[in-house]
């Protein structure tokens, strides 16, 4: 019983991710399909591809991507077709150009300045660290008296 | 230097305040026209009408292209602002997009027709090659027929006042 409640759970999801379906007449034209409805953005939406909207417009990209891939449009032929007409924002991977570049360069820049940062400050904090380990110079006297007083704690305990 | 450092929690928030405040007055479903300072794609397409025409018949003067449909709420809601703008003198061209003609016309006689003619879009192919993403959408033309603007969304007088005029006057003035 719990079994037939979990597979009927999991197709349930399927058939509801399943906006549409496409004929198509090679299978390299389905597995292109469904890598461009995943790189490629709904217009009208703020954070879906096209093969997770619902929206008309994204329904019509839909059509109009397996009407170019039937007719044998290249990769290149077909985002330069989405481009032309719904811009950059289409695309889930921009182009690197002036525009984008603080999309591009923000992360590496960011990532730069906190390693700059880290890095300060762990300058700044080893000189008093090792101030402390390192710098026991002992003279002779000194050591002699080091000893007596270790072996006197040693003698009381 | 130590004195200074006092103040980098203070100058961090001042940018992100800035930054945040800026955010707050951006419209997130803004998006740039692939089409805009580019000429309408060219088409050849009936009218409500039953006529014929295509994208030259759409140029000669500033003018605005409206995307509307029946089954569209904004549109509604622009629609008599559109009537008032034709009695100014404004020419406005349609699209019904993804429309019953028949519900389209009705509409028109019932409403007021404020456009010069409709251009009948019935499976968006129109709006796809001209990057439309729903209904109402307003475009504007110069007289050669090269889009200047997009706007998303229903035309008041406000969006009017911010949005096309000073674009016309601009072109207007050189």
């Amino acid at each position: 019983m719990r079994w037939i409640a979990i597979v009927a759970l999991v197709l349930s999801v399927a058939a509801q991710a399943v906006v549409e379906t496409y004929e198509f007449s090679d299978d390299s034209y389905r597995a292109r399909y469904l890598e461009f409805t995943q790189v490629l953005r709904c217009p009208k939406c703020q954070n879906q591809n096209l093969a997770d909207s619902n929206a008309p417009i994204a329904a019509d990209l839909r059509k109009e991507l397996h009407r170019l891939l039937e007719e044998g449009k290249t990769d290149e032929d077909i985002t330069r077709f989405m481009v032309s007409r719904y811009g950059d924002y289409v695309l889930y991977d921009p182009p690197l150009e002036y525009r984008t570049l603080v999309l591009w360069a923000g992360p590496v820049v960011m990532l730069l300045i906190g390693l700059v940062v880290v890095f300060g400050l762990v300058r700044k904090r080893r000189p008093e660290s090792t101030d402390a380990a390192i710098d026991v110079h002992l003279s002779d006297r000194e050591r002699e008296q080091l000893a007596q007083l270790l072996k006197d704690d040693k003698g009381n305990a | 230097m130590t004195r200074l450092k006092l103040f980098i929690p203070l100058i961090v928030f001042l940018v992100l305040a800035a930054l945040l405040w800026r955010g707050l007055s951006l419209d997130p479903n803004y998006m740039p026209s692939a089409l805009e300072s580019k000429p309408l794609p060219t088409f050849s397409m009936q009218t409500l009408a039953g006529e014929q025409v295509s994208d030259a018949d759409l140029r000669g003067d500033y003018a605005i292209v409206n995307v509307w449909a029946t089954w569209c709420p904004s549109c509604h809601v622009e629609h008599a602002y559109l009537n008032l703008l034709a009695k100014q003198g404004v020419i406005i061209f349609g699209i019904n997009y993804k429309d019953d003609p028949q519900a389209a016309r009705d509409w028109l006689t019932q409403r007021g027709d404020p456009y010069r003619f409709n251009i009948v879009d019935q499976e968006g192919q129109l709006g796809l090659d001209m990057g439309v993403t729903g209904a109402p959408e307003t475009y504007l033309l110069s007289p050669d027929g090269t889009v200047l603007l997009r706007h998303q969304g229903p035309l008041d007088a406000r969006v009017w006042a911010r949005e096309f005029e000073p674009l016309i006057q601009r072109a207007e003035a050189g």
